[in-house]
C-alpha cells in the first residue's frame, strides 16, 4: 500500500540526477524559453501587470526588498527545518518500535494511513491558541505533524520489507533480534526513509508558509505574501514566492545530497547496472 | 570402511504444517558423515528445503530428533556449525563483496586483520580476486551465488547447507559452479547437504543421493555415487553415470505414485 | 469483521484516554511546555461533540447543520478540483510518456511547481478568475486541483511506464497502434499507481479546498468556518474543535470514498497486464 508515500520520481528522472550536460540541456532550454517567453508575453500583451509581473520586474523588486524578504525567509524556514526535523525523529521512532512490535504495527497502520488524510494545516488557528500566535512554535507544530505520517508510513515500510531470506541468514549465525535490527532492517529502509525525508521539506515549508495564512509573526514569509497579496501589491508577493521556492529548492537539495552521501551504494546513486 | 562420525543425525523425524493440516515429512531417519556431499533430491514442494531448515534449526520438527555436530540443532546453530547458503544469493546491498563475506566473521567478533586475512583466502577459493570492493548488483548472478558460498565458509563450519544454490542460474554456468562447488569442497573439507531438483546434478556432485517421495515426504532410496573422485566434465559422459541417473530416476517414479510431473 | 470493528473501537478508546489522561495530569502539575493545559487549550473531548448539538449563536441552528452545509460546500469544491487536478495530470502523464525529450525538459519544473506555496497565489487566481465572471468557489477549486495534479502526474506516468515491455512486444506483433497500447496495455497497468497517487490527492485538495478558502474570503465553507470560530476561541474553545472535527471527518471520507473506488474497480482491472 503506497497511500501516503509519493512514489519516487520515475527512474529516468532518478538516473537523470547523475548524469551530465547532455540530460540537463533540455530543462535548461526550456527554462530560458519560459523566462524569455514569460517576458515576452507580459510586454507584448501589456498583461495586467498586477497580476503577473514580468521576471525582470520581479527580480528588481526582489534586489530592493532583499533584506526583508531574506529575513522572513529564513524566519519561516526555520519553522519548517524546526518542524522537519521534530516531526522526521518522531516519526522514525515511532515507525522503529512498531517494526519490533509487529501485531501493534500491523494493527495501527491503516489509521496512520488514515489520519495522513486529516487536513493538518486546518489546524493552525489551534496551535496558535497553544503556542501564542507569534511563536515560532505554533508553526513548527504544524509543520511537524504534517511530515510525521509520511516519513513514519514509507520508514515503517522499508523496515518490514525485509526478505525472509535474510532473516534467516541471521538467525543461522545465532544473531540477537537486536543485531538483525542494526545489521538489515535499519539499511534496508534507508532508502525508503530518505523518500519520505524528501517529501517531508516540500510538506515542511508549505506547512510553514501556509501556517501563517491564519495568523503569524510579521517576520514570517507567509504573512508577508499574505499582506502583499491584499494590498495587491503582486511584484512583492511574487518576490516573496521565490524566496520560498528558492529556499523549498534549497531544502529539498540539501537533504537529496546528503542522501546521496548516506546511500553511496546504492545503484540510482552510482548510476550502474540496476 | 571406516566409521566416520556422523555430522548430521536425522531419527523418526516428522514435520506438519499447523496451518492446513499438513503433514510435510515423514518419518526421516538419515545419517551424514563426515566429509560426504549427501544431496535432497524429489518434486517440487516435497519439503526438501524444510527439511534442510530443520537441520538448521530455522524451522521447529513436529518430533523426532536431530543432532547436528553431536549437539541439539538448536546448540548447533548458536555455536553456528554450519554455514548456509540460498538459492537467492541474499547479499546485503550496502555493503561490498568483501564485507559481505566479512558478515558472519563481525557475527563472530573476529578483530579486523584475522577478518581481512580470511576475506582474502576465501575470495582466492571462489576466484573473485579483483572484486572485493565491487558492490552486488554489479556482479552476474553466478558470481553472487560465488561470494554467497564464500560467506558461507568464512568461518569454516564443518556442516554447509545448501538450497538449490544454482537454480536461478542457466545450464551452462550451472555446469561451471558445480566443478567450482566441488573444488571448494575438496579444498575446504566440510560436508555438504545439498537440495536440488536436478538429477544430473545431484549425481555429478554427490557421494549419496537421497530420493524423497511427494508430501508427505519419506526417503524412497538412497543411491551411493560410486563414481571416482575427482569429478570432472568427463563424468557426465560416463556410462555409469547415466546408469546413476537412471537409478535415481527410477527411485523418483516409484515414490511418485500419483504420476507428478517429474523434474528433468 | 467484528475484530476490526473491535480494533476500530479501541483505537479511538486509546486515543480518548490519552487525551483525557494528557489533560489530567496538565492540569494536575499546571504544565506549561511545551503549551500551557487548561480547560481552554485542551476542552474535553466529550465537551467537543456535545457542543455539536448546541445552537452556533444565539437563537440560531445546531452547530453540526452549520457545519455540515460548510463542509458540503467545500466538498463540492474539492471535488471540483479533484476531477480537474486528476484530470489535467493524467493528461499531461499521457503526452510525457510519449515523449522523451518533454519528460526531459519538463519534469524538473513538475517537481519544482510544488515548491510554490500555491496559496500565495491564490489571492491572483481569485481576482484573476473573478475578472471573468466566475465564481470564487471556482478559484478554490482551482486551487485545488494544483495541488492534485502533480502527485497524479508523477505517479501516472510511472504507471504509464510501468507495463512489462514483453507485453509491449506483444502488442507490437499486433501492429497496434499507439491509440490502442495507451488503452489496452499502459492504463490498465498504470492503475495501481493512478490510485496511490489518488489518495494522496484526495487529502491535498480537501486541504487545498480548505485553505483556498482564506484568500478567497469565502464564508460558506470550512475555511471561513474555522476563521469564524477562531475568533470566538476564547469564550468557546469547543466549537473551534468541534469544527475542526468535522473537517477532519471530511478529509478522511474522502480518502476512504477513493479506497472504496479502488476496491471495486482493481477487482476487476488485471493488476499486472502480461
Amino acid at each position: 500500500m503506497s497511500t501516503t508515500v509519493v512514489q519516487p520520481v520515475p527512474r529516468s528522472f532518478g538516473r537523470m540526477m547523475g548524469r551530465g550536460a547532455r540530460d540537463w540541456a533540455p530543462a535548461v532550454a526550456i527554462f530560458v524559453l519560459g523566462i524569455a517567453l514569460w517576458e515576452g508575453l507580459v510586454r507584448g500583451l501589456d498583461v495586467q501587470r498586477f497580476l503577473l509581473p514580468a521576471p525582470s520586474e520581479i527580480l528588481s523588486t526582489f534586489w530592493d526588498e532583499r533584506d526583508t524578504l531574506v529575513s522572513a525567509g529564513l524566519f519561516t524556514f526555520k519553522e519548517a527545518v524546526g518542524g522537519f526535523l521534530i516531526g522526521s525523529a518522531f516519526a522514525v521512532l515511532v515507525a522503529l518500535v512498531l517494526a519490533r512490535w509487529r501485531p501493534l504495527g500491523n494493527a495501527l497502520m491503516p489509521y496512520a494511513i488514515a489520519a495522513n488524510a486529516v487536513p493538518i494545516i486546518a489546524f493552525a488557528p489551534i496551535t496558535n491558541n497553544w503556542f501564542g500566535i507569534l511563536s515560532p512554535a505554533s508553526k513548527m507544530a504544524i509543520a511537524a505533524v504534517i511530515v510525521f505520517f509520511p516519513v513514519m508510513v514509507n520508514t515503517l515500510r522499508g523496515l518490514t520489507s525485509v526478505r525472509p531470506e535474510s532473516v534467516e541468514l541471521m538467525r543461522s549465525y545465532a544473531a540477537r533480534e537486536r543485531d538483525i535490527f542494526r545489521r538489515v532492517r535499519i539499511p534496508t529502509s534507508l532508502p525508503y526513509l530518505f523518500t519520505g525525508l524528501k517529501v517531508a521539506t516540500v510538506l515542511a515549508m508549505i506547512g510553514a508558509i501556509v501556517g501563517d495564512y491564519f495568523g503569524g509573526s510579521q517576520d514570517a514569509l507567509g504573512i508577508q505574501i499574505r499582506r502583499s497579496a491584499g494590498i495587491f501589491a503582486f511584484e512583492e508577493a511574487w518576490a516573496a514566492i521565490f524566496v520560498a521556492s528558492v529556499l523549498g529548492i534549497a531544502f529539498y537539495g540539501a537533504v537529496a545530497l546528503a542522501e546521496r552521501v548516506v546511500l553511496s551504494w546504492h545503484p540510482s546513486v552510482r548510476g550502474g547496472r540496476e | 570402511m571406516n566409521e566416520q562420525a556422523a555430522v548430521v543425525s536425522l531419527k523418526s523425524l516428522t514435520k506438519d504444517f499447523a496451518r492446513g493440516g499438513v503433514r510435510a515429512l515423514q518419518e526421516i531417519d538419515l545419517e551424514v558423515r563426515q566429509r560426504e556431499f549427501v544431496s535432497l533430491i524429489g518434486p517440487s514442494g516435497c519439503g526438501k528445503s524444510t527439511l534442510l531448515r530443520i537441520i538448521g534449526d530455522l524451522v521447529q520438527p513436529t518430533s523426532g530428533e536431530v543432532v547436528v555436530n553431536g549437539k541439539q540443532a538448536h546448540q548447533a546453530r548458536l555455536d553456528r556449525d554450519y554455514g548456509i547458503v540460498f538459492q537467492d544469493a541474499v547479499l546485503y546491498d550496502w555493503r561490498t563483496v568483501a564485507k559481505n563475506i566479512a558478515l558472519p566473521l563481525e557475527m563472530l567478533s573476529w578483530d579486523r586483520t584475522r577478518r581481512s586475512e580470511r576475506v582474502g583466502e576465501m575470495v582466492e577459493l571462489v576466484e573473485l580476486a579483483g572484486f572485493e570492493g565491487h558492490y552486488p548488483w554489479q556482479l552476474s548472478g553466478g558470481m553472487q551465488q560465488r561470494v554467497s558460498i564464500a560467506r558461507a565458509l568464512a568461518f569454516d563450519p564443518p556442516l554447509l547447507l545448501m538450497d538449490e544454490p544454482f537454480g536461478a542460474l542457466d545450464e551452462m554456468t550451472r555446469e561451471r559452479m558445480n566443478m567450482e562447488l566441488l573444488r571448494i569442497w575438496q579444498e575446504s573439507s566440510s560436508t555438504i547437504v545439498f537440495v536440488t531438483h536436478s538429477i544430473a546434478e545431484a549425481v555429478f556432485l554427490s557421494t549419496r543421493v537421497v530420493v524423497l517421495s511427494p508430501r508427505p515426504a519419506r526417503i524412497t532410496g538412497i543411491v551411493d555415487i560410486d563414481l571416482p573422485q575427482p569429478r570432472n566434465t568427463d563424468t557426465r559422459e560416463q556410462e555409469r553415470f547415466f546408469e546413476l541417473v537412471t537409478q535415481v530416476r527410477e527411485l523418483l517414479r516409484t515414490g511418485d505414485r500419483s504420476g507428478e510431473e517429474l523434474p528433468a | 469483521m467484528l475484530r476490526r470493528g473491535l480494533v476500530f473501537a479501541a483505537v479511538l478508546a486509546g486515543l480518548w484516554a490519552l487525551w483525557e489522561a494528557y489533560r489530567a495530569f496538565g492540569v494536575a502539575v499546571s504544565l506549561t511546555w511545551p503549551f500551557e493545559v487548561n480547560e481552554r487549550t485542551m476542552p474535553h473531548i466529550h465537551d467537543m461533540i456535545g457542543q455539536l448539538f448546541e445552537p452556533s449563536r444565539r437563537n440560531g441552528p445546531l452547530l453540526i447543520e452549520v457545519l455540515g452545509k460548510a463542509a458540503l460546500f467545500t466538498a463540492k469544491e474539492a471535488a471540483v478540483g479533484f476531477a480537474l487536478g486528476a484530470g489535467v495530470g493524467f493528461l499531461i502523464a499521457v503526452a510525457l510518456v510519449h515523449s522523451t525529450l518533454l519528460q526531459r525538459g519538463l519534469l524538473p519544473y513538475i517537481v519544482a511547481s510544488q515548491t510554490i506555496p500555491i496559496l500565495a497565489i491564490a489571492p491572483m487566481v481569485v481576482v484573476w478568475l473573478g475578472g471573468r465572471g466566475l465564481p470564487g468557489w471556482f478559484s478554490v477549486s482551482v486551487i485545488a486541483a494544483y495541488l492534485t495534479f502533480f502527485p497524479v502526474a508523477i505517479n501516472a506516468l510511472r504507471g504509464l511506464q510501468s507495463a512489462d515491455p514483453r507485453a509491449h512486444e506483444l502488442m507490437n506483433s499486433y501492429a497496434a497502434s499507439r491509440w490502442t497500447v495507451l488503452w489496452k496495455l499502459r492504463v490498465p497497468a498504470s492503475l495501481p499507481y493512478l490510485f496511490a497517487a489518488f489518495k494522496i490527492a484526495a487529502t491535498a485538495c480537501v486541504v487545498g479546498a480548505i485553505i483556498g478558502e482564506l484568500p478567497a474570503s469565502i464564508q460558506d465553507g470550512l475555511g471561513g468556518a474555522i476563521l469564524n470560530f477562531n475568533q470566538y476561541y476564547a469564550s468557546s474553545p469547543e466549537s473551534l474543535w468541534a469544527t475542526n472535527i468535522i473537517a477532519a471527518l471530511l478529509g478522511i471520507a474522502f480518502f476512504l470514498l477513493i479506497v472504496l473506488t479502488e476496491k471495486l474497480v482493481v477487482r476487476r482491472a488485471p493488476e499486472h497486464f502480461v
